[in-house]
């Protein structure tokens, strides 16, 4: 058979990407042109801001992952586009620039699901890897514990209630000071702090129990803020940090290796921005030497956002034959399509 | 020469194929769906319907604003992967001007008024001067009384449109001394056949971009970045008071 080569394009939250991937596993390119410095001074993402952003990226972009390629657009097999979920405009500025360049070109289209593709970022760096698995998906956005039947086909075990584990990163690096993003910068705080320094919660959600919740977590360590403040006691960031890290890391892993346990899975894995965590990693990856499972992690660059795992996941579509049409629309709050 | 234009700044969508000063093709389309499921399927069928291909227009043409973000963003996302796919340029025609070009041969005035929220209106003032489009006030973001009254003032017969007339037909009605009257429905809208006439012009002065380069016009700045500048400004001032 013929290789077939996706351009996978991704503009779902405040990163421009674009990707070449051969036969959904081999990165020929992976353009990423991240906006971050333009949002830190609001402290968060700023969706308008975003969207005129990728407006003026996309072109150079997507222009820059075909040239890396040493390819040209004819080509190119397919081109693959995240539809959601995500920012709506900034959704609105890939699709649209994906269903008019796919249709001037005369290549076929597809709808990619944001968090299928940070689940076939995986594929990418573990060649070996094939369903069925599971898989953690955790970022800024979205919190899910996935089990992956086959290619496209997946049953939700687990998502948040409220926050992400990313926005409570994020939300608790702005109280103590660390500024945006909070990801890394509380992973690097908390190397220097004892994580059993404050006992912060555990959440635990009633009834379905392989769902998070982190918005508790939060208003903990807030409260432990506001309380020292009033005592006019100091407060370590780095005990803060390590504390407020290892409870999410605990429920994360407890979670995962609840399921993983139950349902007797072989292969995990995680994805997402937040899987670049490095204490999350070492104790997944202890969980799950533990247990004799074989445990997998993208790449730290294919965690955030990029157009590589699009090109992947849109492989996986495109052999299917699930292509989209040109009344494709972005879709903020997409569910995992193929889920049952 | 051959044009495509497309337009989704505002209400109602719409795309033209314009080929050697002939209207080979229009879709216009106000039905409340969202130019992200509508556009590209009309592209399409004006594309087919003009009997030419996609790769025989010499430039995409596209209203570059201003008009509502989200309109814009798609519009102008849509023109850039048409001209990048068949290696052409993109053409920007201001969107108040575009709607101005719908009154050709007018013999007076013309006020374009969209509705633009937080009480202002994206509006200019033009006349015909010879069959060519000639700005007496470039198109701009301001308070209806503002345009209301600078069109009293200059003292013509003037025609208003656009997507305001419906909203403001009550102040103007108030507040206009002079001649006035509203557009009829079949040229109130933004029409891409307005924009591919415009487009043309400009592509003969060579004022077009290399798809990469082309960005739209918003005419104002983000939420965020206005309460960030506006925060600046309190604070600049606390500063300047004597302690």
């Amino acid at each position: 058979m013929d290789d077939v080569y996706i351009l996978g394009i991704e503009t779902s939250c405040d990163e421009t990407a674009a990707a070449v991937v051969r036969n959904g596993r081999e990165i020929l390119s992976n353009v990423i042109y991240s906006q971050i410095e333009t949002h830190t001074i609001y402290g968060g993402v700023v969706p308008e801001i975003a969207s005129r952003k990728h407006i003026e990226a996309v072109v150079p972009v997507v222009r820059e992952a075909i040239s890396q390629a040493s390819m040209k657009i004819e080509d190119i097999s397919a081109v693959a586009v995240t539809y959601g979920p995500g920012l709506v405009g900034p959704l609105l500025v890939g699709v649209s620039y994906a269903k008019a360049y796919a249709y001037g070109c005369g290549k076929p289209l597809i709808g990619v699901h944001h968090i299928e593709g940070h689940i076939a970022a995986n594929y990418l760096d573990n060649k070996e890897l094939k369903p069925p698995f599971m898989c953690l998906i955790v970022s800024g956005g979205h919190t899910h514990l996935v089990n992956v039947k086959d290619y496209g086909a997946y049953e939700i075990l687990g998502r948040t209630m409220d926050d992400a584990a990313g926005e409570a990163y994020d939300k608790v690096a702005r109280a103590i000071g660390l500024g945006y993003p909070g990801g890394p910068k509380i992973d690097r705080a908390a190397k220097e702090g004892d994580p059993e320094a404050i006992a912060f919660p555990r959440a635990h959600v009633d009834g379905d129990e392989y769902d998070f919740s982190f918005s508790g977590l939060k208003s903990a360590v807030l409260n432990y803020l506001n309380s020292c403040e009033m005592k006019g006691e100091e407060i370590n960031t780095a005990d803060v940090a390590a504390s407020f890290q290892a409870a999410v890391v605990d429920v994360l892993v407890g979670n995962s290796m609840k399921a993983a346990d139950t349902y007797g899975v072989r292969k995990f894995a995680i994805a997402g921005g937040v899987a670049s965590n490095s204490a999350l990693r070492k104790a997944m990856e202890d969980a799950c030497k533990e247990r004799g499972i074989l445990f997998y992690r993208p790449s730290p660059i294919l965690c955030t956002d990029n157009g590589a795992m699009i090109a992947s996941a849109g492989y996986y579509e495109y052999m299917k034959g699930n292509l989209a049409e040109l009344t494709l629309n972005a879709v903020p709050n997409l569910k995992l399509s193929g889920s049952v | 020469m051959n044009i495509l234009a497309i337009d989704s700044s505002g209400l109602a969508a719409s795309a033209a194929v314009l080929s050697d000063d002939t209207v080979k093709a229009e879709f216009s389309v106000c039905n409340k769906l969202t130019h992200s499921e509508t556009l590209m399927p009309m592209i399409d069928e004006v594309i087919k319907a003009s009997g030419l291909m996609l790769s025989d227009m010499d430039a995409i043409a596209v209203t570059e604003g201003p008009g509502s973000f989200t309109g814009l963003r798609i519009g102008s996302a849509t023109a850039k992967g048409l001209a990048e796919a068949i290696d052409k340029p993109v053409i920007g025609v201001p969107t108040v001007d575009a709607l101005a070009q719908n009154m050709a041969g007018f013999d007076g005035n013309i006020v374009p008024l969209m509705d633009a929220r937080r009480n202002e209106t994206y509006t200019g003032i033009y006349t015909f001067k010879k069959d060519e489009l000639a700005i007496l006030r470039e198109q701009c973001a301001v308070p209806l009384t503002d345009i209301l009254e600078d069109a009293v003032q200059r003292n013509e017969r003037t025609v208003f449109l656009g997507d305001g007339v419906r909203v403001f037909e009550e102040q103007i009605r108030d507040y206009c001394h002079i001649p006035y009257t509203f557009a009829p429905a079949s040229l109130r809208l933004q029409r891409a056949s307005s924009v591919a006439v415009l487009a043309e012009r400009y592509y003969e002065r060579g004022q077009y971009k290399d798809a990469a380069e082309y960005s739209p016009i918003y005419l104002r700045v983000s939420q965020a970045e206005r309460e960030r500048a506006e925060a600046e400004r309190v604070k600049e001032k606390q500063d300047e008071k004597p302690e």
